[in-house]
């Protein structure tokens, strides 16, 4: 079962049963799980978790949704490495990489639909909804798949051919819609309102949202029950980046961190802070799409929307949902928000590959070079443990990188090899 | 009669035209204000509109064309 109270409204702090909404009826603001701790911290510890599956489940517990029959298709309990060859490259001794690239669908999307999809299952929806550019798309999809319900896809019409395929290969009811980004998006926004289905971005967002937490959760428990000094963070709507914040605090509060004393979460569950967490979160957008980074380096109160422009479609989201709430985490966690030139992009999917042979997406270029960066002014230092998190596989944006693709051509011959080979050492 | 949640977002230049009051009058809707922020450069507001669904997307392109920016309630609900 799930240890969840309600839900309650980030800004005015009205409270609500758990059921799908996503809103406040009366401010409108968004609206967050209330879990009951008390009974949380009774039966959760590292012991418990350890007899848990390799999967997100095994933190049921601090999960909003059934855990004892999730839709699962394994994500989570991904890889963290030690990165010796980009640490090195960047002057980063103690540099890691929690690479998400290979959970089953190929990106972080994995741990959030699984939580959805298993919250909406428990809601009775038999339809499992989204709007997506990719990788949220491929993963709904092929959780639908795995639950034996329908899965409904809205992409835009102009969507790369190889996401497309990534997930129709699920069969789901995919439809390509004709219009500009934000004609799609209001479309589906009324949809979501019109429909009996749950749209995991939507209605279901509340629960959706929480699954990233487990980005958190697994980093402190591959690091033997600790927190690492730094984590490098891309970004889109933000939620992500506040969640593995939320979940390094939640670890602290319910004292599952070695040597650390647990504590009261106090009156507003989502802004707790742990004295003991003092982890700095770093947050990188792509120039071409940077509102949060644009609000944080201008200090600016409010995030203002902006038109997307960058190659990094999956960080491509203008009016970030969670903007202001990550901001606040920066704030907190003495952290920094950076813009990465588009220009920078593709030399950081280069550099992660030649280096540690891990092929990631445009978003994962965006977090390398942004951690370049970082490790360049000196923000992070040598010694310093540090965490960079690749959320999405490489072979869902190689038109961004094609032109690697330069073989060195000979005849079928051993001459002609041989006269390349020489005339290439 | 149908209601649509929104974000109304106005750059600095925008701020002072009373674009919600003229949506009203202009065409039939009902505008219902239930949060909003206005900071030095820019503001936004969060409103249901209530009318017909043809008379909503009418009010809303024009509310476009004054140059706010339009957006579905709670953010991009297109995701990466």
């Amino acid at each position: 079962m799930a240890f969840i109270n309600g839900l309650k409204c980030r800004e005015c702090g009205r409270e609500y049963p758990a059921e799908p909404l996503n809103v406040c009826e009366f401010c409108f603001g968004p609206l967050e799980v209330v879990y009951d701790y008390a009974t949380i911290s009774e039966v959760v510890s590292q012991d418990s978790i350890s007899k848990g599956p390799l999967s997100i489940w095994r933190y049921k517990d601090l999960l909003p949704a059934n855990g004892d029959d999730p839709v699962d298709i394994m994500a989570g309990f991904t890889p963290l490495i030690k990165a010796r060859g980009l640490g090195k490259q960047l002057g980063l001794n103690n540099l890691y990489i929690k690479n998400d690239s290979v959970n089953p669908s190929f990106s972080f999307k994995d741990r959030v639909v699984s939580v959805a999809a298993t919250k909406a299952l428990e809601f009775g929806y038999t339809t499992i909804a989204c709007a997506s550019t990719g990788n949220l798309a491929c993963s709904v999809a092929a959780h639908c798949a795995r639950a034996g319900v329908r899965a409904i896809v809205f992409i835009p019409s102009d969507l790369e051919r190889g996401k497309i395929v990534g997930a129709a290969i699920y069969n789901p009811i995919l439809v390509s819609v004709e219009g500009s980004y934000d004609q799609v998006n209001r479309l589906c926004s009324e949809l979501a309102d019109d429909y009996p289905w749950a749209f995991v971005n939507i209605n279901m967002r509340p629960y959706y949202a929480e699954g990233s937490k487990t980005l958190g959760y697994e980093v402190a428990e591959q690091l033997g029950w600790r927190l690492p000094d730094h984590v490098v963070v891309p970004s889109a709507s933000g939620a992500m980046f506040t969640k593995i914040w939320k979940g390094f605090n939640e670890l602290a509060c319910l004292g599952l961190l070695d040597g650390v004393d647990g504590s009261s979460f106090g009156v507003d569950q989502n802004t707790v802070h742990h004295p003991a967490v003092t982890t700095r979160m770093h947050m990188q957008q792509a120039e071409g799409c940077s509102p949060i980074a644009y609000a944080w380096a201008n200090n600016q109160s409010q995030v203002k929307a902006v038109q997307a422009n960058s190659i990094a479609k999956s960080l491509a989201i203008g009016n970030p949902a969670d903007g202001i709430y990550a901001i606040k985490v920066i704030e907190k966690s003495q952290g920094s928000a950076y813009a990465v030139p588009e220009n920078e992009i593709v030399n950081g999917i280069k550099l992660l590959a030649e280096t540690e042979g891990i092929f990631t997406e445009t978003a994962g270029g965006v977090t390398i070079s942004g951690l370049k960066n970082l490790a360049d002014s000196g923000a992070i230092k040598p010694d310093d443990l540090t965490v960079v998190y690749i959320t999405g596989n490489g072979l869902k944006t190689i038109e961004a990188v094609e032109e690697v693709v330069n073989p060195l051509s000979i005849k079928p011959s051993m001459r002609s090899f041989e006269e390349m080979f020489e005339g290439a050492k | 009669m149908g209601k649509q949640r929104v974000k109304f977002t106005f750059e600095e230049t925008l701020v002072k035209q009373p674009v919600i009051y003229e949506l009203g009058q202009k065409f039939k809707i009902v505008t219902n204000i239930r949060r909003a922020e206005v900071g030095e450069d820019v503001g936004w507001v969060i409103l249901e509109l209530e009318g017909d669904d043809p008379e909503i997307q009418k009010g809303l392109e024009w509310v476009s064309s004054t140059g706010v920016r339009v957006d579905p309630l709670g953010g991009d609900v297109i995701d990466g």
